[in-house]
């Protein structure tokens, strides 16, 4: 009976921690979009919304293995996959609160990582595993992404720069809508798939389903809807700092920094090799902004990003860990309980803040005046 | 080191990342760039009218690319899934 409290408490956080994810990355496939006007700010976000749920039911080859090489899983209980949520909760709406995009798939590998740690010391988290699977492609990600982009970017300049404005245009902004939709597809084959593991994983650790099982229906439905209704409500403090901070952006760049991203996320999952959607976003974005002349690339912010992707798994693996410290000292069914109604107090409180400094659809592409609040918004505290 | 870096997932990645993720943009813009020719008939030499045509045939084309591009792709993540 505990036991069965516990793990809806699981399935439920897991869920909410698919919809942080689904606003969260919202910006990776639509912000170029919104930002040179291609696509209306609502329009964007419900066609995203659409097709990650699409996307999630598509591929369903990894559903059940995101923690399986990072953490010995016989460690795992819904305690800790539980514990470990809190810490990707927590990471992702913080960073949703400065505007950052940080990588959500880190959040949760850094959370149950910490989890793991509090719960069973250092030598049950397989740390070759996750420097092979998780750090170093971190660090790729950006990299290759940017440099297709750069490529891309550039040869699409060199070869439209005759074009007529009267097709140049519209051509571009069509494309770019067409690009925008595989990030939001290959989004929804990629990120869903984690809590549809992590919740597969609880139901394994719970008993109640057998070993290898896989994701049941209703897990793969509730994880897809949960992501595709985070990214309908659109993270507009994300979208506004990648599609207006980063660089200044045209459609055919959009479309070239797009297709990057589209390419790399669809080629890493296909050859099991998992970047990070967002890293793979901000770098084609980046890469975009390098390639044509008089694009400003602003590296402050790129700055600040670089920081947030290197402090995200350590962070979110502190609060994984304090949250299962705090759960096993009080104990049981009441520890978990414990630890949601603090993440469910530091969520109101995060998202209270974020009320004071509104970004929405209406000032979403407003000036970049150095920080994601727009002037306005700030002005009008 | 092969253990900690799949240099052989990393190198097709960028191959076939630079084909699809690069290449696809410059054929769209390619496709463009034949529309434009073909509307504005400034195909030189040879008639405005063959030129019209041509240049609509190589947009067609490079669209058609694209499109067939994307379809393989999508296909590739149902058919590797299941």
């Amino acid at each position: 009976m505990h036991n069965d409290l516990v793990i809806v408490v699981v399935v439920v956080t897991a869920l909410a921690f698919d919809f942080t994810n689904g606003f969260h990355d919202t910006g990776n496939a639509m912000a170029t979009s919104i930002a040179t006007g291609a696509l209306g700010p609502r329009t964007a976000v419900a066609i995203s919304g659409l097709l990650n749920l699409v996307g999630a039911f598509l591929s369903l080859s990894v559903a059940a293995t995101i923690a399986s090489g990072l953490v010995e899983t016989k460690v795992v209980t819904p305690t800790v996959v539980f514990a470990g949520l809190t810490g990707a909760i927590i990471w992702n709406l913080a960073t949703w609160y400065l505007g950052i995009p940080s990588s959500s798939s880190h959040a949760l590998i850094g959370g149950v990582v910490g989890a793991t740690l509090a719960a069973a010391g250092g030598s049950a988290v397989k740390w070759q595993g996750l420097a092979s699977k998780v750090v170093i492609p971190a660090a790729l990600s950006p990299a290759i992404a940017g440099l297709i982009a750069v490529t891309g970017t550039y040869l699409v300049y060199r070869i439209s720069r005759n074009v007529a404005d009267g097709i140049r245009g519209p051509g571009f902004r069509l494309a770019q809508i067409g690009s925008a939709s595989m990030v939001s597809l290959a989004h929804g084959t990629n990120d869903a798939q984690k809590t549809m593991g992590i919740i597969t994983m609880a139901l394994i650790a719970n008993g109640s389903l057998p070993a290898a099982a896989s994701a049941p229906f209703w897990v793969i439905l509730s994880a897809g809807l949960a992501i595709s209704a985070g990214t309908y409500l659109g993270g507009w403090r994300v979208i506004r700092t990648l599609g207006k901070g980063l660089v200044e952006i045209e459609s055919p760049q959009g479309m070239a920094a797009e297709s990057s991203s589209a390419a790399v996320i669809l080629l890493s999952s296909h050859f099991g090799y998992s970047l990070s959607t967002t890293q793979v976003a901000t770098g084609s974005i980046l890469g975009s902004g390098l390639a044509r002349k008089g694009a400003e690339v602003r590296w402050r912010v790129a700055g600040r990003m670089a920081t947030a992707w290197l402090v995200t798994l350590p962070a979110a693996a502190v609060v994984g860990a304090g949250s299962y410290a705090l759960a096993s000292a009080v104990g049981g069914t009441p520890g978990v309980l414990v630890d949601l109604a603090l993440l469910m107090l530091a969520a109101g409180f995060i998202y209270a803040r974020s009320r004071q400094t509104k970004v929405s659809a209406k000032n979403v592409n407003a000036d970049w005046t150095g920080g994601v609040a727009p002037a306005a918004a700030v002005a009008g505290v | 080191m092969s253990s900690w870096i799949n240099l052989t997932a990393i190198w097709q990645i960028v191959v076939v990342g630079l084909l699809a993720g690069a290449g696809l943009p410059a054929l769209v813009a390619t496709g463009l760039y034949a529309l434009s020719l073909a509307g504005k008939g400034q195909v030189p030499a040879s008639g405005s009218g063959t030129g019209r045509v041509a240049g609509v045939a190589v947009a067609a084309l490079c669209f058609a690319t694209v499109l067939a591009a994307i379809g393989y792709g999508i296909y590739l993540i149902v058919s590797s899934s299941h």
